[in-house]
């Protein structure tokens, strides 16, 4: 949470052009590892990687990973772990799969395309995912069985209670609306995309405003203004530039064209229509927002963040550790079954094998994100980052054309090397 | 059997009676019966192992007893864990000092009673605030309010797991080993802050290895050996060499002493 600031010694009153912008050191190191390994790529391929197509299927095909890597934090944190993310994903996508294809539509009579549908189904999927991920919190908070354990025996058990539900079959076509939230199929186009972003402007230099206000107003120590102004014109340029590059793809003419006539129109000349941001995209956005409020300005993030760093003292300190673990693995639950939402959505179907291998995937999206395993740190953006290096890792390497085995063996590599770096850097910075 | 003048006093702040625990078969705590009165330090002595800190974390919450009873200002009291403590305003600094080494001081000191905005979000201004001020009556110097508690020396981190056990009322303090990790200057200080809450009528318990610390600091001494109380005594009525004997041989200086 604040480990960034160690660095921050009062000792050394001449501080660096970083320091004053009191910038996560850290976070700086991946958004610059991330920028090489794009660059690269776009080099590489000769442009092909950098294009608003290609950023766009990036942050899509993050989307679902990314949702689960920001739960994950918090397990990691208290110094647990989840190995049953991708099959809880798989379950409740089998749950939800059947809830809107059958179950709703024809044994409650409600009939294929009924509104109330796509809700319902993501209703009874967060319930599934949150039971199942609290009776996980159980097993381990009031049971003492490690989460290890615990969570090794959820993978079988979940992967395949999801197959044993669908004996095995691809379900689908899914519903129109629930079909939104995986990513293409749902976008806002470029006037709300506009709109979101400059409300998320808004919002985040009036965050800044009141963080100051507030540091002021109790006499604390501010930053001099002009590198306030530095860094609302980097957050600025940040969120008005990713809105800009998802608004440049645009929905290609044949797709376009279809439209039209289905609705039986005909194109008109020179008419083009961007993509914009699409839905699943600003979910992860809100549950990165929400899940980083929790962390830093809840008891419960409090408290999470406290057992990590010390079990004893948490638990000293009056704090329900137990509950509280039922909670984490709750909340993990959740997460899944969202992600749970995006992953059927965005291939349309649910097939068997949905989420394989996704908690490799989240726990290494987390750890190299910084999430430390010995409990205690990591934050919500940088297991966002983490699944964002992975995803572009992996797709950028098919792009090159890189084979499948050497692919995994370098994300392999990577996810050492990233802990390694982790290592030598807390180690050099003196941060625990 | 402590015959001493404490209990003229009234109604003790914290009785203590036949308190029993044991782990796998050890009997850890043994029958012990020990009082505190208001605005007094009873000293807790012991080799390692003599049951002094499993007995204090019965009261502070930590442990709960196999039998026994605890009495605070005479009316019997149920502690389950640590928030039932706090709510008898029992408050404990432990020798290891149970911080949470990856937050700051103020996240430690309202560690489980943070101050909340309206909005029931954690008010982590308000609580730097209040944790500068009581940092600049404890430990003036205290100047790193924004790093981990884990980048803080002995004696900072000391003041920390001080100010929390202070800032809250507590009207029974449990002090496991306050100077085992401090400087002479830290030690001092720690010395002039338990005078000063002594007048403020707070209960003191001290646990310690040290003898000259109670000697110096304590009214009355406790000592336990193998889980049992071997005596309770007015520390100016005895010597170095009496306590020496009772944490050592087990041995009740009263005869010498009435002597």
């Amino acid at each position: 949470m604040t480990h960034s600031e160690a660095e921050l010694s009062p000792a050394h009153p001449k501080k660096s052009f970083v320091q004053t912008l009191e910038l996560d050191l850290r976070l700086l190191g991946m958004i610059g590892a991330f920028a090489i390994l794009c660059i690269g790529f776009d080099l590489v391929t000769g442009g092909r990687f950098l294009t608003p197509r290609n950023i766009f299927n990036l942050t899509i095909q993050t989307v679902s990973v990314a949702i689960m890597a920001t739960g994950m934090v918090f397990v990691i944190v208290t110094r647990h772990i989840d190995l049953s993310v991708g099959a809880l994903l798989a379950t409740c996508s089998a749950v939800m799969a059947m809830t809107q294809t059958e179950i709703l539509p024809n044994m409650l009579g409600l009939g294929l395309g009924h509104p109330l549908i796509p809700w319902v189904t993501i209703l009874v999927g967060l319930l599934i995912g949150t039971l199942i991920g609290a009776f996980h919190g159980w097993l381990v908070g009031y049971l003492t069985i490690p989460a290890f354990i615990v969570t090794l025996g959820g993978l079988l058990v979940w992967r395949n209670v999801g197959w044993y539900m669908t004996s095995g079959k691809t379900i689908g076509p899914l519903d129109p609306t629930f079909e939104k939230f995986g990513g293409i199929n749902g976008t806002l186009g470029a006037g709300w995309s506009w709109i979101v972003g400059l409300l998320a402007l808004a919002a985040a230099l009036y965050g800044l405003w009141m963080s100051r206000r507030n540091k002021i107003r109790h006499g604390f120590p501010v930053k001099p203004l002009w590198a306030e102004g530095a860094l609302a014109a980097l957050i600025s340029g940040a969120i008005l530039g990713f809105v800009a590059i998802l608004n440049a793809y645009e929905v290609p003419t044949a797709r376009l064209k279809r439209d039209f006539e289905a609705q039986g129109l005909t194109l008109p000349e020179g008419y083009t229509e961007a993509y914009g941001i699409p839905i699943s995209v600003l979910l992860l956005i809100f549950i990165a927002v929400g899940m980083t409020m929790l962390a830093r300005r809840t008891r419960l993030g409090r408290y999470i963040f406290a057992t990590g760093g010390n079990p004893d003292a948490a638990e000293l300190s009056g704090i329900n550790t137990r509950l509280l673990t039922v909670k984490i693995f709750a909340l993990m639950g959740a997460l899944c079954a969202i992600s749970a939402v995006v992953a059927s959505a965005r291939l349309t179907n649910h097939s068997n094998d949905i989420g394989t291998l996704d908690e490799l995937r989240v726990i290494a999206a987390a750890v190299i994100g910084g999430t430390a395993l010995a409990g205690g740190f990591g934050t919500i953006h940088g297991a966002i980052l983490g699944a964002l290096i992975m995803q572009s890792l992996q797709s950028g390497m098919a792009m090159v054309g890189v084979d499948a085995p050497l692919q995994n063996i370098v994300v392999g590599t990577v996810l050492v090397l990233a802990v390694l770096i982790d290592i030598l850097y807390r180690k050099r910075t003196g941060v625990t | 059997m402590t015959g001493t003048k404490q209990s003229k006093r009234g109604t003790p702040l914290v009785e203590m009676r036949d308190i029993c625990i044991s782990f796998g078969g050890v009997h850890a705590v043994d029958h012990v019966s020990v009082d505190l009165y208001p605005g007094e330090v009873v000293g807790l002595l012991g080799h390692n192992g003599a049951g002094k800190s499993t007995l204090i974390k019965i009261l502070s919450g930590a442990y709960q007893m196999d039998s026994g009873e605890i009495r605070i200002n005479g009316e019997k009291a149920d502690i389950h864990n640590p928030r039932d403590a706090r709510r008898y305003n029992i408050e404990t600094i432990y020798q290891t000092l149970a911080l949470a080494d990856n937050l700051d001081a103020s996240s430690n000191l309202f560690l489980g009673r943070e101050l909340v905005t309206a909005f029931g979000l954690v008010d982590d201004d308000a609580m730097e605030a209040e944790t500068r001020k009581i940092m600049a009556r404890l430990n003036p110097n205290f100047k790193k309010f924004n790093v981990p508690v884990s980048a803080l020396s002995g004696g900072q981190r000391q003041s920390v797991a001080i100010a929390r056990a202070v800032y809250f009322d507590a009207r029974i303090l449990i002090m496991d080993e306050p100077t085992a990790a401090l400087g002479p200057h830290e030690t001092q200080m720690v010395a002039e802050l338990i005078e000063q809450l002594k007048a403020q009528g707070i209960g003191i318990f001290l646990i310690s290895h040290d003898i000259h610390d109670v000697m110096k600091l304590c009214d009355r001494a406790s000592v336990m050996k193998n889980g049992q109380l071997v005596g309770t005594v007015d520390v100016d009525k005895v010597t170095d060499d009496d306590l020496l004997g009772m944490i050592i041989l087990g041995k009740h200086p009263g005869a010498q002493a009435e002597a």
